[in-house]
């Protein structure tokens, strides 16, 4: 299988702390892949280093054949990584279409008409609501907001931020059905960060366990799901 | 008072709890006392041989009186007792009113001896008691027509403004133009002096309304910076600073006219934006407010100190007039060439120069205006606004921060030295004391007051702020005050601003037809 975004040995430092301590993972194109684990183990370092801020200090993230350790954050998503960030950050005081517009800040402008209309296609509710201002959307509709902005930018590879985090149930059951549609339908690589491990091992084909920024388990999404370890650490417990 | 106030309100009202009432008064009057103690009672004398302290303890004995009776109306009214207010309020201003305004009918003499009767010494103090007297008759008076009925909460009240707001802005595109027409026109009555149709407009009120016009367009032009991109520049006079000295030593030294420096002036004024921008854009808030702080006094002292350059603080005189297609504004030109009034065959008259001058700035703030107003629907205008929302979702979306904090500094700046150029050709002579920090303080008022981001808002404010203070110059040392009062006035009923209200820069449909939103054409807005 083709190789999307290979991360080898990346350590990272917030000052003197070492939040990535030698993380190796891949992603292939095509595939779903999920990464769970505590708080506080390195999962969103994981993520933003990838989109290089803060840059890795040691080790290397390759891209689709590109080695971008140490290019700079919009450059990176120029070549076709998007994120969806942690906490969804979508900008309040603008409206729906115009935080769908900012997404496609990097895109070619003559996509835009289909890439909305398929953005749409996959949050009706986003069309119903677009001249809606960002704010004054539930915490759903924010998140769907945030996963259709990052697509309007037309990413390969989708990095998503705990989509999961703050929603009911149900929402989450929806929004894990989207992302298993963007990833089939639309042909975007996923690379999905969780601590809704149940959620997130289902619906990956592979998934990784970190702990204290180490990647300590791998294998398929039944694999883990089946572990005991896994089990006792992150689905005991009424997930 | 407080006993009558009791027995005279109506039944419903609670029991006064006159010890606490008289304690809430006597400490207000005793906090009175204390501030007019130290900023009152006493005063320089100016006599021969010298200055001599001076007291005036019948001014902090009514001033002290005042804060009680002051607290006590406020106690009462909140108690729901506003007749004795009412009944004590009412004849008090108009007796005060009658009193001040019937000093304008005596001779100078008599009026100065009347003055001696008046509770506080000097005549603008009276007339703010007068003012506070009647604002407590206004509210006695409304409390008395609505008792009983649902007062507004201040929840209420926040909402009714922002709708207010809300309204004003959508009809902004009605009143833009009214007040656009209002300005093209206003300075053409100018020729009518005698006519008694006409409001009376001379060459003072010409020079208000240019200076109001030029906060306008110095405020819309932060507004770029400061309500759209959301960087907060205290600096912003250094700008205005080298706009004003970048047209004066060109026209001064290579003898160039003001049309051909004005492109000049701004390209200065937004290199200066991004030499600055670049180290400090990283920095956020606060602390990119304090770089900038910095910025505009470094701009102040170089120029004050950088002698040969700037001439320091001596100034650089002799900057010449705008001219009009090549014709000056002058009585005769001084090369044997033709004059403006000598080429349309008009008498010449100094208040043409002053007009002509106001449209000049009133054209240069439109132009600021529609630039802003075009540039907020493009994608570089929309990105500035979403970097004031969130840094890191732009980052996130692949915008660069940098280079779009930089844009938006350096266009900002640019209409900054515009501004600068038109001040310095105004003036005709400028020096670094023109460009002090108060100065960059009043502009981010402007655009504070205004509300962030609102264009007409910020043409409110700046008439609020520069056009009556600047009108009221009889009050003299009282127009700070004033000026003071408005502001605290201002954030107290409206924090945010007094049009802060943003309007989406994309509409899909319109209000009216409140009609389902049609994708073509919000595809066709972003193509």
């Amino acid at each position: 299988m083709q190789q999307m975004l290979t991360v080898s040995g990346v350590h990272t430092f917030y000052g003197n702390i070492e939040a990535l301590r030698g993380v190796d993972l891949e992603v292939h194109a095509g595939e779903i892949v999920s990464l769970i684990g505590a708080n506080g183990a390195g999962k969103s370092t994981l993520l933003m280093t990838i989109c290089g801020d803060p840059g890795a200090a040691r080790g290397q993230v390759v891209f689709d054949g590109t080695d971008i350790t140490k290019a700079r954050t919009h450059d990176i998503i120029c070549s076709g990584i998007a994120q969806s960030p942690e906490g969804r950050r979508i900008f309040p005081r603008m409206t729906i279409m115009e935080n769908l517009q900012m997404g496609a800040t990097t895109a070619d402008p003559k996509f835009f008409a289909e890439d909305l209309e398929k953005v749409f296609s996959l949050f009706p509710i986003l069309e119903q609501r677009q001249g809606q201002r960002g704010g004054t959307l539930s915490g759903g509709e924010q998140q769907m907001l945030a996963i259709g902005r990052a697509l309007m930018s037309r990413p390969r590879l989708l990095l998503l931020d705990e989509p999961s985090l703050g929603l009911a149930p149900m929402v989450v059951k929806q929004i894990f059905n989207v992302i298993k549609e963007i990833n089939a339908e639309e042909k975007v690589t996923v690379f999905l960060v969780e601590q809704n491990a149940f959620h997130a091992l289902r619906l990956a084909h592979r998934g990784y366990v970190m702990i204290n920024g180490k990647i300590t388990l791998t294998g398929t999404g039944q694999e883990l799901l089946a572990n005991p370890e896994v089990r006792a650490a992150y689905l005991e417990g009424g997930h | 008072m407080s006993t009558t106030g009791a027995s005279m309100s109506d039944t419903a009202a609670r029991p006064l709890d006159l010890p606490a009432v008289v304690k809430e008064c006597g400490l207000t009057a005793l906090v009175m006392f204390a501030l007019a103690v130290g900023m009152v009672a006493f005063y320089t004398e100016d006599v021969p041989g010298g200055l001599e302290i001076a007291t005036r303890f019948g001014a902090v004995v009514a001033v002290t009186l005042l804060g009680f009776f002051g607290r006590l109306a406020i106690v009462l009214l909140r108690e729901g007792r506003p007749f004795p207010v009412l009944v004590v309020a009412l004849p008090f201003t108009v007796l005060m009113l009658v009193a001040l305004l019937s000093l304008n009918f005596f001779d100078a003499e008599t009026a100065e001896t009347l003055k001696n009767y008046l509770p506080v010494g000097d005549v603008v103090v009276n007339w703010i008691v007068v003012i506070m007297a009647g604002v407590f008759t206004l509210r006695a008076f409304w409390a008395l027509r609505h008792t009983g009925a649902s007062a507004k909460t201040v929840v209420d009240r926040e909402k009714a403004m922002d709708n207010f707001a809300a309204r004003v802005q959508r009809a902004s595109r009605f009143i833009g133009p009214l007040l656009l027409g209002i300005a093209v026109v206003f300075p053409l009555l100018a020729f009518f002096p005698d006519s008694p149709f006409v409001p009376k407009v001379d060459r003072r009120l010409l020079d208000i309304a240019i200076l109001v016009v030029t906060y306008v367009m110095l405020g819309w032009g932060l507004n770029i910076v400061v309500g759209l991109a959301g960087l907060l520049d205290l600096g912003y006079v250094a700008f205005y600073a080298v706009g004003a000295y970048s047209y004066a030593l060109l026209a001064t030294h290579y003898d160039l006219g003001f049309w051909v420096c004005l492109p000049f002036a701004g390209l200065m004024a937004a290199t200066a934006g991004i030499i600055l921008g670049f180290p400090v854009l990283r920095l956020r808030g606060d602390y990119l407010a304090i770089v900038t702080l910095g910025f505009g006094e470094m701009i102040r002292v170089i120029l004050l100190n950088w002698y040969e350059f700037t001439n320091g603080p001596d100034g650089i005189s002799g900057i010449p007039r705008p001219t009009f297609f090549g014709l000056p504004f002058s009585r005769s030109a001084s090369d044997g060439g033709e004059t403006f009034h000598g080429f349309f065959g008009l008498t010449y008259s100094p208040i043409d120069r002053i007009i002509f001058m106001y449209y000049v700035i009133l054209a240069l703030a439109l132009i600021t205006n529609l630039f802003t107003l075009r540039i907020r629907k493009l994608p570089i205008g929309r990105a500035w606004e979403a970097l004031r929302e969130d840094e890191i979702a732009c980052r996130s979306l692949g915008m660069n921060p940098r280079n779009t904090k930089l844009t938006a500094f350096s266009i900002g700046a640019m209409f900054g030295g515009f501004a600068g150029s038109f001040f310095a050709t105004r003036q005709g002579f400028i020096s670094p004391e023109s460009f002090t920090f108060v100065e960059s303080a009043v502009i981010l008022a402007v655009v504070v007051l205004g509300g962030f981001g609102s264009q007409i808002g910020v043409v409110l404010a700046a008439i609020i702020l520069i056009g009556l203070p600047e009108f009221f110059r009889e009050l003299q040392q009282y127009r700070m005050l004033a000026f003071g009062a408005a502001m605290v006035l201002i954030m107290i009923w409206r924090p945010s601003g007094l049009l802060a209200h943003r309007e989406p820069t994309i509409r899909l449909w319109r209000e009216r037809d409140g009609g389902p939103p049609e994708k073509t054409q919000a595809a066709e807005e972003s193509a």
